[in-house]
C-alpha cells in the first residue's frame, strides 16, 4: 500500500496551519479592536465556513490560476499553484481559516477587558498588551483553535480536488485517496484509508481534550 | 499644582452623561447610586470611553477636546486608574506586574517594600488575598508615574477589616501625591473620610457639588440628602404639611422648600400631652431592628394611610430604649433639612 497520501496530507495540513495561525491571529486581533464594520468583516472572514467546497475551489482557481494576477506573478518566478501540493495547501488554508480565526477571536474576547484597559492606562502599547497579556491569557483557547484547524485541513476534499487535482504521490491526499479507491472499485483500499483517517482524527481530538491547560480551566 | 478640568457629554442610548467639574489638590469624590454615571465619567477621563463632546484638561495638557478633534490615547494620558476588581495581569507574579510598567528592578523592589508585599513578590494574583491584590495594583499604578489618580470603588471587593487598612494606605498614597485625584463611591462615610469636595451624580448629571462639611449639613437636593444618609424625607405642601409623613410641621416663615429631611437619631421622645401638636408624631411602630450598637425603630404616624415608602420613618436610638415606650416623637424644626428639589 502506497502511504504517500498520509505524508502529503500531513505536509499540506502543517503548511496550511502555520499560515492560517499567523493570519488568523492578526485578523482576530484586528477585528476585536474594530469599532465599526465588525459585523460585515467578521462575516466575510467566516464565509469559507458555510460556502460549498466547490465554490471555494472555484474562487481559489480563478484567483491563483495561470490567467489571474497572482498566477502571473508566480509564473514570472517559475512557480505554480494549480496541480501542486502548495495549491492544495492554499485550499486547505482557505477552508480551515474560519476555524482558526473564530477560535482565536473567541479566546481573545474572553480576556478580561479591564485587564486590557489597565494595561492601556499604565502606558503599555497595544502590541505589548497582546504579546505580554492577551496571548498568555488566551493561550489554551488559541492552542485548541490550532489543533482544530489542523484537523479541519485533513477533512478538506472538494476545494483540494479542484485546485490541486488527484495526482498520486504528488497531490493525492487521504480524503481524495478514499474517493479514488471507491471509484476504482478497490473497496479494501478504501476501508484501509477510512480506518487510517478515523484513527488519525481520533488521535488529534483525544490530544485536544488532553491539553493540560484546557483540563485546568474546566475544573 | 495641576488642575483637572472636565466638561463632557456622552449619550448611551437613553442615558445621557453630562458632567462638569474641576479639581486640583482637594480630593474630589463622585458620589452616586449604581448606574448614575460615575464610573463612566472616570472612564472618559482615563480615555477608556470617548465622550461625544466637551473637553478634559489636566494642567496645560488637553486630553480631550471635541471641537479641536483632540483625543489623546489612553496610554499617553498618564492617568493612574485603580480598578474595583484590581485588574492585575493574571499571568504574571506581583513582581512582574509592577516591573512590566516601570522596567526597573530596584524601583519594583522598593514599591513592593513600601506596600509591605515583598512576601507576594513571586505569587500570581490568583494566590493572593484581596488586600494584597489591591496593594499590588496600587504599587503598579504608582510605577507608571501618573499625573492624576482615579479610584473606581477601590474597596468594594474587600471585607470590612481590609477596607479600613487599604483605605489608610490609599490615603497615605494620596497625601504624598502631587496632583488631582477623583474617587468614585456610593459610600458616604468613605467619601467623607477621604475627600474634600463631593459631587453627587444622579442619572448621568452632576447635581450638587460642595465641600464635604457643607454637603453633609446642607445637601441641596433630595438625592444628595439620601446619599448623605438622611433616612426620613417627605414632600411638603405650601402650608407646611408633610404629605408623606402625615403630620403638620412648623416651618420658618417664608420657607419655600418643597421637601424636608430629618435624620433618624435627632427625634426626641415626648409625653402624651404633646399629642396633636405640630412636629409631633403619634407613633405606630411597624418593626424594630436590632443593629450592632443601636436599636432601629421603623414607625409611621398613627392613621397615616399613605402608600409612599417615605411614610415609614426611621428612629435610631440606644439599646436602653424599649420600643414599647416610644409613643410620641417630636422633631426639632431647626434640624430639618429643607430642600428645594
Amino acid at each position: 500500500m502506497d502511504l504517500s497520501p498520509l505524508w502529503i496530507t500531513f505536509k499540506i495540513s502543517l503548511a496550511a496551519t502555520v499560515f492560517v495561525f499567523v493570519t488568523g491571529l492578526l485578523l482576530a486581533w484586528g477585528v476585536t479592536n474594530l469599532k465599526r464594520g465588525r459585523a460585515v468583516i467578521d462575516a466575510v472572514l467566516s464565509l469559507p465556513l458555510v460556502l460549498p467546497p466547490t465554490v471555494m475551489g472555484f474562487l481559489i482557481l480563478i484567483s491563483v490560476g495561470s490567467n489571474s494576477f497572482i498566477g502571473k506573478i508566480l509564473d514570472s518566478f517559475g512557480a505554480r499553484l494549480v496541480f501542486t501540493w502548495q495549491g492544495a495547501a492554499v485550499a486547505a488554508a482557505v477552508v480551515s481559516f474560519p476555524v482558526m480565526y473564530r477560535g482565536i477571536r473567541g479566546a481573545l474576547e474572553q480576556v478580561d477587558i479591564n485587564v486590557i484597559r489597565a494595561g492601556r492606562t499604565l502606558g503599555l502599547g497595544e502590541f505589548k498588551i497582546l504579546r505580554r497579556v492577551m496571548l498568555p491569557m488566551a493561550a489554551p483557547g488559541i492552542l485548541a483553535s490550532v489543533v482544530l484547524s489542523f484537523a479541519r485541513c485533513l477533512g478538506e476534499f472538494g476545494a483540494t480536488l479542484m485546485v490541486a487535482g488527484n495526482i498520486p504521490g504528488k497531490t493525492q491526499t487521504m480524503s481524495v485517496a478514499v474517493y479514488t479507491a471507491m471509484q476504482g472499485g478497490d473497496r479494501e483500499l478504501a476501508y484501509k484509508w477510512v480506518a487510517i483517517i478515523v484513527a488519525y482524527s481520533l488521535i488529534i481530538l483525544v490530544g485536544l481534550n488532553c491539553l493540560p491547560s484546557l483540563r485546568r480551566s474546566r475544573r | 499644582m495641576k488642575t483637572l478640568k472636565v466638561d463632557i457629554k456622552k449619550r448611551c442610548g437613553e442615558f445621557i452623561l453630562s458632567v462638569k467639574f474641576e479639581t486640583s489638590s482637594d480630593r474630589f469624590a463622585l458620589l452616586g447610586a449604581s448606574g448614575s454615571g460615575k464610573s463612566m465619567t472616570l472612564k472618559c477621563i482615563a480615555g477608556i470611553e470617548k465622550p461625544d463632546e466637551g473637553f478634559i484638561c489636566l494642567g496645560d495638557r488637553v486630553l480631550f477636546d471635541s471641537s479641536k478633534k483632540i483625543n489623546v490615547l489612553c496610554r499617553e494620558r498618564k492617568v493612574g486608574y485603580l480598578f474595583q476588581d484590581y485588574a492585575l495581569f493574571p499571568n504574571m507574579t506581583a513582581f512582574e506586574n509592577i516591573n512590566l510598567i516601570c522596567r526597573d528592578n530596584a524601583r519594583t523592589e522598593e514599591l513592593l517594600k513600601k506596600f509591605n508585599i515583598e512576601g507576594c513578590s513571586a505569587l500570581k494574583p490568583a494566590k493572593m488575598s484581596g488586600g494584597q491584590c489591591q496593594r499590588v495594583a496600587l504599587a503598579r499604578m504608582l510605577a507608571s508615574d501618573p499625573e492624576v489618580i482615579l479610584l473606581d470603588e477601590p474597596f468594594s471587593a474587600l471585607d470590612n477589616y481590609m477596607h479600613t487598612i487599604i483605605e489608610r494606605e490609599i490615603m497615605d498614597v494620596l497625601s504624598g501625591f502631587d496632583g488631582p485625584s477623583v474617587l468614585v463611591s456610593h459610600d458616604r462615610n468613605e467619601v467623607y473620610r477621604m475627600c474634600g469636595t463631593i459631587g453627587v451624580m444622579d442619572n448621568g448629571s452632576l447635581i450638587d457639588v460642595q465641600d464635604k462639611m457643607g454637603f453633609f449639613e446642607h445637601p441641596a437636593t433630595v438625592v444628595s440628602a439620601r446619599l448623605t444618609g438622611c433616612k426620613n424625607i417627605t414632600a411638603l405642601t405650601a402650608d407646611g404639611f408633610a404629605s408623606d409623613w402625615g403630620i403638620q410641621l412648623e416651618l420658618p416663615s417664608g420657607c419655600s422648600a418643597k421637601f424636608a429631611g430629618y435624620r433618624a437619631h435627632f427625634f426626641e421622645m415626648v409625653g402624651a400631652e404633646q399629642k396633636g401638636k405640630p412636629n409631633v408624631f403619634e407613633v405606630e411602630v411597624e418593626r424594630v431592628i436590632e443593629d450592632t450598637f443601636s436599636r432601629v425603630i421603623c414607625f409611621r404616624q398613627k392613621g397615616n394611610k399613605s402608600e409612599s415608602p417615605d411614610s415609614l420613618l426611621t428612629y435610631i436610638t440606644g439599646k436602653d430604649t424599649d420600643a414599647g415606650d416610644v409613643k410620641f416623637l417630636r422633631l426639632d424644626p431647626s434640624r430639618l433639612i429643607l430642600l428645594e428639589r
